[in-house]
């Protein structure tokens, strides 16, 4: 029983191929071992000799048709279909093209719709069996291509036309047969081949997309260490191209450099280091302090705004914000209690320069107030002159070229600021000790990585 | 220039200004702080302002205005002026000058 249904299609011939899902290599049950070796591992090489036997063997299952025994057969192929359809799949889509080609081909095959009507319960069964292949393959189809999913349909569609085409038994309709199969090859073919392009695509759009990827993490990776990256290749064009952001990458760098320098200080300092080494250290860091001044102008020049707004700045440094940077009469008062001992002169030195520059300061600020009341009238003004719309848009134009002037003054308020930033800290070196001017370096540079932290704190603070 | 000169040396303290020069009120703002009443001349209000300003230009002032004069000696512009102040020579110059006595 079992051999005789399983080995419906099948041919004693070993080179044979089967073309049901029961001919499974695995199969325990039913076909002999060696057979199932040949099943997995031939070609088809002699599609006549298949042709011959399997037309022999189909017809035989068309007289099964009546018999009894074909619900046995049914059931049995059924249920070794369902254990072994994984099997199948996996065999069915590494087979070669010819393989289903041969199957489908194998017995004359027409794709008529319409089944004659002794092979209607076959379709009934054919049915079941395919719907259990279709449930069987459904899962798959996520895991494998949709090669096997075809070929299954395939494959179970040539179920149905060989039976139905032995039954017409029509060698003379082979050549368009031939034509049909070789229409359903290549476009088999085709499919795979659009499939695997698609993949292969797919596959590219990933790898361009972690390139991307990794390329946006070395570009910001590469401005905070302050490379300057830049479309055109010229320094200085770049600089007054965009100095907002070339000045945030320029104040960056500058901070880290402060940083590095500090902390050579501070370890001089500690390790009582003496008085020439702490005076070389010194003097860098005072120089390094020209340094943020000079870029301060020339981005001042390129854009006055961005120093002003202090977006260059963290935020709890922007709350103590004048004029595009710190107050240096505040600096001083900081520092006033820190600095002991000091000589009575150097006591009178430093009282002098906080009111110097505390009258400075008052004197900008006051100059600034100035442009801002001068700058609000020149806009409030309306058109006194003649009523003429001409007359109207020469006023216009008047008034936006005077307040385009006052304007224009502003950087010069921020140069003047950061000069009395720059002097107060020269004076104050003059005044104080190597050893004063180290530790009151050490003093501000404490109070400000403060503020810092601050607003590292304030941005990452928990919010409902 | 001569009467850049001339006007300079009229007053121990001498400042040349524009009305619309907010820089000018800065400074001028400074030496009221201090104690000094100098002498302002605008230039805009003068009618040889041009040449004035032509001739400071000529000293180095840069910008033109304000341009600050101390015992008839060119000074300089804002930030010379406040360069001197912070490390407390202009107090002294001014002192010298007796634009103011203490």
């Amino acid at each position: 029983m079992g051999s005789r249904t399983v080995n419906i299609g099948i041919e004693n011939d070993k080179k044979a191929v089967t073309a049901m899902p029961s001919y499974v290599p695995s199969v325990p049950t039913s076909n002999p071992s060696t057979e199932a070796n040949t099943i997995r591992s031939s070609r088809i090489p002699d599609l006549g000799t298949l042709e011959q036997s399997l037309g022999f063997r189909i017809e035989d299952a068309v007289d099964l048709t009546r018999n009894p025994l074909f619900n046995q057969i049914k059931s049995s192929t059924q249920a070794i279909a369902d254990a072994q359809f994984g099997a199948i799949n996996k065999t069915l889509a590494s087979a070669d093209n010819n393989l289903s080609a041969a199957i489908v081909g194998s017995q004359t095959l027409t794709l008529k719709k319409d089944t004659p009507p002794n092979l209607v319960s076959i379709s009934a069964g054919r049915e079941n069996w395919g719907d259990s292949n279709m449930a069987d393959a459904s899962p798959r189809t996520d895991i494998s291509t949709d090669d096997t999913d075809e070929k299954n349909q395939t494959f179970e569609r040539g179920q149905t036309n060989a039976i139905v085409a032995s039954d017409s038994s029509d060698r003379s309709k082979d050549k368009t047969d031939q034509k049909t199969l070789r229409r359903l090859a290549q476009n088999r073919e085709a499919a795979r081949k659009s499939r695997l392009r698609k993949k292969a695509y797919v596959q590219q759009l990933e790898s361009s997309r972690l390139k991307l990827t990794q390329l946006e993490q070395e570009l910001q990776r590469a401005r905070q260490q302050g490379i300057f990256i830049s479309s055109s290749g010229d320094q200085s064009h770049s600089m007054s191209g965009n100095g907002a952001l070339a000045f945030d990458v320029e104040y960056a760098r500058w901070l880290e450099e402060h940083n590095r320098q500090i902390n050579e200080l501070r370890a001089a300092v500690n390790s009582h280091a003496g008085d020439t080494e702490l005076r070389t250290i010194v003097d860098n860091v005072t120089a390094h302090f020209d340094d943020i001044f000079r870029l301060k102008g020339i981005a001042a020049k390129a854009d006055v705004f961005h120093i002003l707004s202090g977006m260059w700045k963290t935020p709890a440094e922007r709350c103590f914000l004048w004029i595009g940077g710190f107050r240096s009469s505040e600096l001083l008062k900081l520092l006033a209690n820190q600095l002991e001992p000091l000589t009575e002169q150097q006591f009178m030195g430093f009282h002098n320069l906080q009111q110097s520059s505390q009258q400075a300061e008052d004197a900008l600020s006051q100059g600034m107030e100035a442009l801002q009341q001068s700058l609000a009238e020149t806009l409030a003004n309306g058109s006194p002159g003649p009523s003429g719309s001409s007359g109207n848009v020469a006023n216009y134009m008047g008034q936006m070229a005077m307040a385009m002037g006052k304007l224009g003054t502003l950087e010069g308020f921020v140069r003047q600021a950061d000069n009395l930033r720059q002097q107060t800290l020269q004076q104050m070196h003059r005044i104080l000790t190597t050893r004063q001017s180290a530790r009151a370096l050490l003093a501000i540079n404490d109070y400000f990585s403060r503020l810092r932290a601050l607003s590292s704190l304030w941005l990452a603070r928990p919010r409902e | 220039m001569d009467r850049v000169r001339d006007l300079a040396s009229k007053k121990a303290a001498v400042i040349f200004t524009k009305s619309s020069c907010c820089m000018c009120y800065s400074i001028k703002t400074l030496f009221y702080e201090l104690g000094a009443s100098p002498a302002i001349h605008e230039l805009d209000h003068d009618p040889s302002g041009r040449d004035m300003e032509w001739a400071l230009r000529g000293l180095g002032c840069d910008p033109s205005v304000p341009a600050v004069f101390i015992g008839g000696r060119f000074i300089g512009s804002a930030k010379d002026v406040i360069s001197l102040h912070v490390d407390g020579s202009l107090k002294q110059m001014l002192i010298d000058a007796k634009a103011i006595w203490f």
